[in-house]
């Protein structure tokens, strides 16, 4: 018997009992359409956070204090660090060097008050961020030599304290109760899966030093941010940071008490965690078909039984074995392939959903559903059916003809 | 005894059901030739369907031997007994036995479908007509009356040129009219094809119609004439 006529009659078999076929494919259909959204919302997570990687800058380099836990003395990163990567001639590969010290503290307008990061940091910050402001002037070495009390608002800190982003200069605002000058706003630059880049001030690093975040080593700096000269450079400048740091903080070989992380490494390690996140999920979406697989495997049993009578009239005028065989499983992988298609559909038709929410919230999230997605849901689904459909395919093949034909 | 289209000799069949072994055949010997039309009778459980299931190689016999125009077919595989059964053998129902979501033409082109033959369609569409169904093709079994089912069912055995017709009360499930009319079809078709017919049967009737009438009791052939 060709598989074509298989095909068609398994089809009719299957299309005789609509409510019931309908039935055992939905555990199909809510596995493929939940394998589809996972894969296609875990890719565009990826998509958009590896974009926002990309957007800090490829010539990047973020160093941060602590590393190696055998360091048994470790010096945290320093202003005198910083200036010591700056040397073009240590650093040749090196374009800009930016200290960062950290922090959280209350800033106060009126009446308004708001819990925001305060970042220390020195003029070349806005090279080497590539931040920009809207209106007033960015921090300068004047700044810095006399520790002003200076501001420079992020949009959003602005919006909540002054319900707008413009005619702000020259304002006065409250940092832990200190006054402090705003002297710009900065641009937006959107919202990113680390928090937003726009809820945040901005205050010379001396100031911060002194005034707002106090370290237990005086020129302690919590972060250096270093631009290399091109992307290509970035092995380079990380070969000479190292060096450098290595000298200055007396460590042995092969336990630094730094750690240094290039743009690529980010994106790693956040491919890593949307890997993890997608097979957890994909995990999830194997179990359902797995149950809907069960399922399917059920309803043939009961149609094995429910057709004795027929199986052994086709056996009665000539079926052999395996025709019975591949009747059953025509009809099992049949209709797991259908939950898959329609699967398909209702997963492609969550993510869009998904995507629209994300859209709506301003998240940047754009579900990718790929061709092998596509692929490995149709395989599974079929693959599924076949497997499931084995045993019950198989105990039709085996009924003896003459019992099956008494079988009332 | 190539002469004989079904040579079965001394078959027993024992069947075990728990402890206990029914013997549903005790040397049962039977030789129909070719062209014959006979009746098998007997009470139930005198062994008759078994006999019936062994001839029409549904089942293997325990003991003894069985040649199907003068092959041997007792100790053959289930597939190739399925062969036999597809290329040798027509069987009729007595509750006709057909698949119900199918047309009249797709149940008669079954047979022909796992044989793997071509021109099904029109093989049979022509077994429908020799049957007097040829305005029927395209209904189902439950648009059909009890006689038209069976006959459906008769041309179903017949599509494939079957050595034996194996007819198992055929006219149980009828009136006696459309009885007596598919009987006549099949005695008509015995006629015209020269296919041996043997028919299970209780009805002293049918068997009268016969040329001879085997009668089994106790798993036995009792032969009597009829």
């Amino acid at each position: 018997m060709s598989i074509w006529q298989a095909v068609i009659e398994a089809f009719e078999s299957l299309t005789a009992n609509k409510l019931r076929s309908g039935l055992t494919i939905l555990g199909i259909v809510i596995g493929v359409a939940a394998v589809i959204a996972m894969l296609a919302i875990g890719k565009g997570a990826q998509a958009s956070i590896t974009g926002e990687i990309q957007g800090i800058g490829t010539n990047l380099l973020f160093i941060f204090g602590g590393g190696s836990e055998e360091v048994r003395n470790p010096k945290p990163l320093t202003l005198g660090d910083a200036e010591a990567i700056a040397d073009p001639f240590a650093a040749p590969s090196v374009e800009g060097v930016a200290p960062v010290l950290q922090g959280n503290a209350e800033v106060a307008y009126g009446g308004e008050s708001v819990i925001t990061s305060i970042n220390g940091i020195t003029p070349s910050y806005a090279t080497v961020r590539n931040y920009q402001i809207t209106e007033g002037e960015f921090i300068s070495e004047e700044h810095m030599l006399g520790q002003a009390a200076v501001v420079l608002l992020g949009p959003d800190v602005a919006e909540e304290l002054f319900g707008r982003k413009d005619g702000l200069v020259g304002e006065t605002v409250r940092i832990e109760g200190q006054p402090f000058r705003v002297i710009g706003v900065m641009k937006e630059k959107g919202g990113s899966s680390f928090g937003s880049q726009d809820n945040l001030v901005f205050v010379p690093l001396t100031t911060a030093q002194t005034r707002l975040i106090r370290r237990s080593t005086r020129d302690r700096v919590d972060n250096i941010l270093v631009q290399t000269v091109s992307a290509e450079a970035v092995p380079q400048a990380i070969e000479e940071v190292t060096q450098i740091l290595r000298t200055r903080h007396l460590t042995e070989v092969g336990a630094d008490d730094f750690t240094i992380f290039s743009q690529q490494d980010f994106i790693d390690v956040a491919a890593s965690i949307t890997n993890i996140l997608t097979i957890f999920l994909g995990g999830i979406a194997a179990i359902s078909l797995l149950v809907g697989g069960i399922g399917i495997m059920n309803i043939m049993l009961v149609s094995v039984i429910e057709r004795t009578r027929e199986i052994g009239l086709r056996k009665a005028i000539g079926a052999r074995r395996m025709d019975i065989m591949i009747q059953f499983l025509t009809e099992s992988s049949l209709l797991s392939l259908s939950g898959g298609v329609i699967g398909i559909g209702l997963g492609w038709g969550i993510s869009a959903i998904v995507g629209q929410i994300a859209a709506a919230n301003n998240a940047n999230l754009n579900p990718v559903i790929g061709i092998d997605a596509l692929l490995l849901a149709t395989v599974f689904s079929t693959a599924v059916g076949l497997f499931f459909g084995l045993y019950p395919a198989n105990r039709a093949a085996n009924l003896e003809p003459v019992e099956a034909l008494r079988y009332e | 005894m190539t002469d004989w289209v079904v040579d079965a000799r001394n078959l027993t069949k024992v069947y075990t059901m728990g402890d206990v072994e029914v013997h549903a055949l005790r040397g049962m010997s039977l030789q129909v030739s070719q062209g014959e039309v006979i009746a098998i009778m007997g009470p139930s459980g005198s062994g008759k369907s078994t006999l019936m299931n062994i001839i029409g190689c549904l089942d293997r016999p325990t003991d003894g031997e069985y040649y199907l125009e003068g092959e041997s077919v007792a100790e053959l595989t289930d597939d190739q007994l399925a062969t036999i059964r597809n290329r040798k053998i027509g069987f009729v129902f007595q509750i006709y036995n057909l698949l119900p979501r199918a047309t009249a033409l797709a149940n008669v082109e079954l047979p022909l479908r796992y044989a793997g033959e071509k021109n099904r369609r029109q093989r049979a569409k022509e077994a429908l007509e020799v049957v007097g169904l040829g305005n029927r093709l395209f209904h189902r079994p439950n648009e059909l009356s009890g006689g038209e089912q069976q006959r459906v069912a008769i041309a179903r055995a017949l599509v494939n040129n079957p050595s034996i017709v194996l007819a198992d009360e055929p006219t149980g499930n009828l009136d006696t009219k459309s009885g007596d009319e598919i009987m006549e079809l099949l005695l008509r078709l015995n006629k015209e094809y020269d296919t041996t017919l043997i028919i299970v049967t209780h009805d002293p009737e049918i068997a009268e119609k016969t040329q001879r009438a085997v009668h089994i009791r106790d798993g036995r052939t009792n032969h009597s004439p009829s």
